[in-house]
């Protein structure tokens, strides 16, 4: 990873130009995206193996954001990653966009995998695994799940297959916010303890305690490809809708109208927390 | 294109099954991106030779309909050529969500194979008899819907499957089957085969109908009745033209199908012939019911899967003109 205060300034800039769109828009899926969005700032400073001049580079480390109502928070880290204009940010789910709602390989450049029906994403990185070790690569392939979505019994098929399959170049990731649509998770269906689920399908399994806090992800990243023996999976204890505190933490931020005094107010919030953080 | 009809057709001495692992190999052999999934029916679907063959090329899933199409958007996605098997309904019910989604919508080149189509599902019984699996691939936009009748069918329609980008649903009897086609038939997607010429009435038939239309116009023709015979084993995209075709030609048409009457073939053809050229139509299917368990010529008589019922309807759609 670069300089702890680089990654930190980028994850800050990914969130002011997510929160910019869905506000352009006026509506969005804006608590989620914000989740996740330290996790983004890690894995594209450096930890995959990627270039943006190149997208479809053959040996590349590829993302599957299975959770793929995130769709804009990978769409503002991919462009200020240099994959298209920042511009076109301002078009997410206008007419004939390629920033749709939902992440779509075939509209955006960057993006490895089409998703939006939650839980398929895990079974379509295990996929990609498969061919990537068919090509004689030994290249990562990442998986971000939400915490609503592993109650989804595909996710749990894809994670036996991967541990029969020894699908050892596998990171997955549950961005585990404790919200879903209707209710908390631990209220509606509560989930237990998720790394051991896992570690009982075999896979290597970390607890994060801060999953917004880009040191402790990429420790748990290098922690994760110190082993060479197992499918890993991360569960980064994140908070929703992170960075602007009017809506952290809060249900409602699933999906939510965004106003231009929201986004003011949020942009404000965040240049703040940028001037926080030192050189 | 290049159509050989057999000139008769007794029951082939290759169980399908054996003729689709064949082609399988053969075309792995020449193409390393064609790989093979399976969600513990490899032992059904006859693969295992090709497991034998490209152990690394093959992914037994156990049973995970659901995973093993995801799987196979992913390898997709990265230039492998899947083929994935399971019975008709676990694929088309089961997986119906994610060969929507991570394959067709996403534009990958997946071929879905599902085995025991309609009645042939046999002694399986109802839980297993899919009357609905083509009706539910082919309402999913881009996708490619067939049903090859006989060993010829199922080797070129395979081959065809491999070379044609996008997303399928191949509907395969595993066990022997009437031949119907000689080497040297051709397949392209779309084109309907002609079968036989007529000129009264046009049977259009799919899958285990195809032998049976051909009898029905044996017997027909005693009558001094003169049916023509298409094999519609593309289902989608639908030949439309041939269809036109046999409503100006011979004003009538039988439609002949193992599957339900809504949603499937004979859907498609009135569907078609209502849009452009109505003439009168009779359906030969499954009339909108469940399966039940039973040996096939038992189920061919419960739901009228036969040439009689072809030759009812033939009569009845004559009588419409």
């Amino acid at each position: 990873m670069q300089n702890v205060n680089e990654v930190k300034r980028f994850a800050v800039e990914i969130r002011k130009e997510t929160i910019k769109c869905i506000g352009k828009l006026g509506v969005g899926h804006i608590g989620g995206a914000l989740s996740i969005v330290d996790l983004l700032a890690v894995l594209y400073s450096g930890e995959m193996n990627i270039d943006p001049a190149d997208p479809k580079k053959d040996d590349r480390d590829m993302l599957v954001v299975s959770k793929g109502h995130s769709g804009p928070a990978v769409y503002a880290t991919l462009a200020l990653k240099g994959y298209f204009p920042i511009e076109m940010l301002e078009t997410l789910n206008q007419p004939h966009t390629n920033l749709p709602s939902h992440c779509d390989m075939n509209r955006t450049p960057g993006i490895d995998m089409t998703t939006g029906s939650l839980g398929q994403g895990s079974s379509s990185a295990m996929g990609i695994a498969c061919a990537n070790r068919l090509k004689g690569y030994d290249n990562y392939t990442y998986l971000i799940l939400g915490d609503g979505e592993i109650e989804e019994g595909q996710v749990w098929e894809a994670a036996i297959f991967a541990n029969a399959k020894k699908l050892t170049k596998v990171i997955a990731f549950v961005d585990y916010n404790k919200c879903q649509i209707d209710d908390y998770v631990q209220d509606l269906c509560a989930l237990g303890d998720i790394a051991k689920k896992f570690e009982s399908f075999g896979w290597y399994a970390q607890n994060v305690e801060d999953g917004n806090d880009v040191e402790q992800i990429a420790a748990a990243i290098a922690n994760a490809k110190a082993q060479n023996e197992r499918p890993s999976v991360i569960v980064l204890n994140t908070v929703k809708g992170k960075g602007y505190s009017k809506i952290e933490g809060t249900l409602g931020s699933h999906n939510m109208p965004v106003d231009s005094s929201m986004v003011e107010e949020a942009l404000a919030e965040l240049d703040k927390q940028a001037q926080e953080i030192g050189e | 294109m290049n159509v050989k009809v057999a000139k008769e057709h007794p029951m082939g001495k290759k169980e399908l099954r054996k003729e689709f692992c064949e082609t399988l190999i053969s075309m792995a052999e020449q193409d390393n991106r064609v790989v093979v999934l399976d969600a513990d029916l490899m032992n059904a679907a006859g693969t295992k030779p090709f497991r034998a063959a490209f152990p690394e090329r093959t992914f037994d899933c156990g049973v995970q309909e659901a995973n093993m199409v995801g799987v196979a958007a992913g390898l997709s996605s990265r230039g492998f050529i899947p083929f994935t098997h399971t019975f008709g309904p676990f694929a088309a019910r089961r997986a119906c969500d994610q060969i929507f989604m991570s394959c067709a919508y996403a534009k990958q080149n997946v071929k879905v194979v599902g085995s025991d189509p309609g009645i042939t599902a046999a002694l399986n019984g109802g839980t297993h008899m899919p009357f609905e699996d083509m009706g539910i691939m082919s309402t999913i936009p881009e996708m490619t819907v067939v049903e090859p009748c006989d060993a010829v069918s199922v080797r070129e329609v395979t081959k065809l499957a491999k070379e044609t980008y996008g997303t399928w649903y191949i509907r395969l009897h595993r066990k022997e089957a009437p031949v119907i086609y000689e080497d040297g038939t051709e397949f392209e997607v779309g084109k309907a085969h002609l079968l036989r010429e007529g000129k009264d009435v046009t049977i259009i038939a799919i899958g285990y109908l195809v032998a049976e239309a051909l009898k029905a116009a044996e017997e027909l023709e005693k009558e001094g009745i003169s049916a023509r015979v298409l094999d519609m084993w593309c289902l989608k995209p639908l030949d439309e033209e041939a269809v036109l075709a046999a409503a100006s030609e011979t004003g009538a048409i039988v439609t002949a199908e193992n599957h339900n009457i809504r949603n499937g073939l004979g859907s498609a053809v009135a569907s078609v012939l209502a849009l452009h050229q109505p003439v009168p139509v009779e359906m030969v299917g499954v009339q909108d019911e469940f399966g039940e368990v039973g040996k096939v010529p038992y189920l061919a008589e419960r739901f009228k899967l036969t040439a009689e019922e072809i030759v009812n309807k033939s009569r009845k759609v004559l009588a419409r003109k």
